[in-house]
């Protein structure tokens, strides 16, 4: 019986190998350029410029904010400190 | 702050605003046009997220070796820089490869090593943070493999095959595109120098307060 099942089943494999279907598009993973890119793929330069220059200096004036913010928490804890010591050290 | 903090804060930020119509004013590279006007900031940010792997990795060692808190401080700063100059590097170079190469991202040598660096920049800081008691040397080695992987990411591009350009690019660019760029990257040079100085002297006050701390409680 399974034998059988064995026969029919590789008999019939190359059957349904052979229905076409719709194949996925070939992934790109060496140079490929630009001209003979699908017109789909082929972006326009400007926006991916905007972009780059954009997150470049929002990322440094975003950083240079998060510094300064943090260096201002610290000072003042700082100023806090001294002031209290120096209250305690009349006292 | 030191005296030449500001004059020289002031001279990055009119650098910087002025960088933008020096890259503009540029012809465009012939095959690949507007899209390689991106490598004006691409190349700096990239030599500076090196620069700060080496400034971590040397202030680590001298911390590991002569247990001086000033250079623990410095390489935590330059961590912290690595980061920042890594996250630029890594996006702006896609923007540009999707253009030119035609593909996002490619686990091309180079770009494979510059991950790993960015990574353990990250893994530097995140042991500083949760790695509780003794997390400090633990991170200066870290440091140690971060700075290794410098010089693999430089010389990369001239001993595989791989789809980034070459070293020797640079040298050859005509006289205007090549002022540009060495305009570019004087202005991330002198960002850098301040912001690590910055970023110090948030470490020197941090620990400042520490000490307020433990006098405190004596």
């Amino acid at each position: 019986m399974r034998a059988a099942l064995l026969v029919i089943m590789l008999l019939t494999a190359p059957l349904g190998a052979q229905q076409p279907e719709a194949q996925p598009p070939k992934p790109v993973d060496e140079y490929v350029p630009v001209s003979q890119l699908p017109p789909q793929d082929q972006l326009p330069a400007a926006p991916l410029l905007v972009t780059a220059y954009s997150f470049v200096w929002i990322a440094l004036f975003g950083y240079l904010v998060s510094v300064a913010h943090r260096l201002t928490k610290v000072q003042r804890e700082v100023e806090r400190l001294e002031s209290d010591i120096s209250k305690g050290s009349r006292t | 702050m030191p005296k030449w903090f500001m004059p020289l804060a002031g001279l990055a930020g009119v650098m910087f605003a002025a960088s933008p119509f020096v890259i503009a004013s540029v012809r465009y590279e012939s095959t690949m046009g507007l899209v390689q006007k991106i490598f004006y900031y691409h190349m700096p940010s990239a030599s500076m997220f090196l620069i700060s792997a080496v400034v971590c990795g040397i202030a680590s060692a001298r911390y590991l070796f002569k247990g001086s808190p000033r250079q623990d401080r410095l390489a935590y700063a330059a961590a912290e820089l690595a980061v920042l100059f890594g996250a630029i590097t890594l996006v702006t170079g896609p923007l540009w490869a999707r253009k030119a190469w035609g593909v996002w991202w490619t686990w091309d040598v180079r770009l494979t090593a510059s991950l790993m660096g960015w990574m353990v920049a990250w893994a530097y800081l995140l042991v500083r943070k949760y790695g509780g008691p003794g997390s400090d040397k633990l991170a200066a080695g870290l440091a140690l493999f971060g700075m290794a992987n410098v010089p693999f990411v430089y010389i990369s591009v001239n001993y595989w095959r791989t789809i980034h350009p070459k070293t020797s690019v640079v040298p050859t660019l005509p006289a205007d595109m090549g002022g540009a760029l060495w305009f570019s990257f004087a202005s991330f040079l002198l960002l850098f120098v301040l912001l690590l100085r910055l970023r110090v002297h948030l470490e020197e006050q941090r620990a400042k307060l520490d000490s307020l701390y433990l006098s405190l409680d004596e």
